[in-house]
């Protein structure tokens, strides 16, 4: 893939955007933000009531629209507000995350995790990591150029 | 075999067991086969059964078609694929077992395209599914006809289909990028994949909703790779490999690819073929506390 990204991307700064949900990971960004820890702004943020509530074609969207990477992050297992919804979103994901991987889009710009309510470190971590490894694969051209 | 296909439909029509024959006939011209409805007892020698009877006519137990359902109950003539799709369809509570007469077929194989028929059934014309059938004597039926095949399919799929998955396995990401792009930008957005697909039975397409607009309609290179993902993405773990979308698929894109790569993660991942069995649910709706996520961070 990164035949096609060949070109200067200095100073590039990467789009992600974050689906999340209500309960754990946006309470765990909140609490990185009211701690006033600091973290690379290039993610988006896009709250959801629950992981179970993510369509893969919000993915899709988000790719459409220009990001170059996705993030979906949600409850640990156990933990979801409505029991059950981030075991179905986990079973989503295994097929979904096949389903691009045999489509051709590096796994590298679609991540999932799980990041409780208090792991804002976890957070922090997760999102500088993540901005880094899409900083270094450069802008998504493949997606971009189906634009054109 | 046809003869005691016609015969047990008459039966049926005339105990007024069911008000309805879904079956295959043929054309005027006798070149190809076509889904006929019988009603009339009278009408039952219209009914045949040979290599070119390919159509999936589950599709017309679905909702998609209510002046097939005003009918009345239906029977329908079933090869052990078709009573797949069947078994999905009771599964996802679009019908109950004893709302329908499955008349199986035993089955030696059909042919990919009737076009390719030149009155012998040769392994060549006909598809991957049928290398691979386990089903050629029907697993679900009210009532079996014709004989008892013995054919035991290969362990690992065999075939056109399954190799070139693992052909495109084997290749770069980008190198598989081009492969769907190439393909998918060929897509004319017909929706013919969707209306022949039996397990498609939305009364309301997201394809069809533009508020907002999550596929655009026109025939892009980014609405056509949004609607082709989308459309294997709700098929996961319930597709029965009957290849009707490629079939119908007016471009040729190798959709059976993309359905049965899907269909091989499910397995792997979850233990689930779809259409086996009408009592169990489909894999997508349940869960397993022990689901596979060493790809969650």
């Amino acid at each position: 893939m990164s035949e096609h990204t060949q070109h200067e991307h200095s100073g590039f700064e990467p789009k992600i955007v974050a689906f999340v949900c209500n309960w754990c990971t946006y309470a765990g960004a909140d609490l990185a933000g009211t701690s006033r820890m600091e973290y690379k702004p290039n993610v988006r943020i896009i709250k959801l009531p629950c992981t179970g509530r993510i369509d893969p074609l919000f993915i899709i969207k988000a790719f459409e629209k220009g990001a170059d990477g996705v993030l979906v992050s949600g409850c640990h297992p156990g933990d979801c507000h409505y029991t059950t919804g981030n075991y179905h979103a986990r079973r989503r994901w295994i097929a979904f995350k096949s389903l691009l991987e045999f489509t051709g889009i590096d796994m590298k710009r679609l991540h999932f995790s799980w990041v409780s309510a208090s792991e804002a470190i976890k957070w922090v971590d997760l999102i500088n990591n993540i901005t880094d490894e899409v900083k270094k694969l450069g802008p998504f051209m493949e997606y971009k150029n189906l634009n054109v | 075999m046809e003869n005691t296909l016609r015969q047990k439909a008459r039966e049926l029509l005339e105990k007024g067991e069911v008000k309805v024959v879904i079956g295959y006939g043929w054309n005027k011209r006798k070149t190809h086969t076509t889904p006929v409805f019988i009603t009339k007892p009278q009408d039952v020698e219209k009914l045949i059964f040979n290599p070119l009877c390919v159509n999936n006519l589950s599709l017309y137990l679905t909702r998609k078609f209510p002046d097939i359902k005003a009918l009345g109950k239906p029977a329908i003539v079933a090869k052990g694929c078709d009573i797949k799709t069947i078994a999905v369809l009771i599964s996802e509570s679009q019908l109950k077992r004893e709302d329908v007469v499955i008349l199986g077929m035993s089955c030696n194989g059909v042919v990919y395209k009737q076009e390719l028929w030149k009155g012998e059934l040769k392994p060549e014309i006909m598809p991957t599914k049928c290398h691979n059938c386990d089903v050629r004597n029907p697993h679900i039926a009210d009532i079996i006809i014709g004989e008892k095949v013995n054919f035991t399919p290969p362990d690992t799929p065999a075939g056109m289909v399954f190799d070139k998955i693992r052909e495109l396995d084997k290749k770069s990401n980008s190198e598989r990028w081009d492969f769907w792009i190439e393909h998918f930008n060929r897509c004319i957005k017909c929706y013919a994949c969707r209306q022949v697909c039996p397990l498609c039975y939305c009364e309301r397409c997201i394809a069809e909703k533009n508020m907002p607009q999550w596929i655009e309609t026109s025939a892009h290179p980014r609405g056509n790779l949004a609607w082709n993902l989308k459309r294997a993405m709700d098929l996961t773990g319930r597709c029965t490999f009957c290849g009707e979308c490629e079939r119908a698929c007016p471009v040729n894109i190798p959709l059976n690819l993309v359905n049965q790569k899907l269909a091989l993660v499910v397995k792997d991942a979850f233990g689930h073929k779809a259409g086996y069995d009408e009592k169990v649910h489909p894999p997508m709706i349940v869960f397993n506390m022990e689901d596979t996520e060493d790809f969650i961070k």
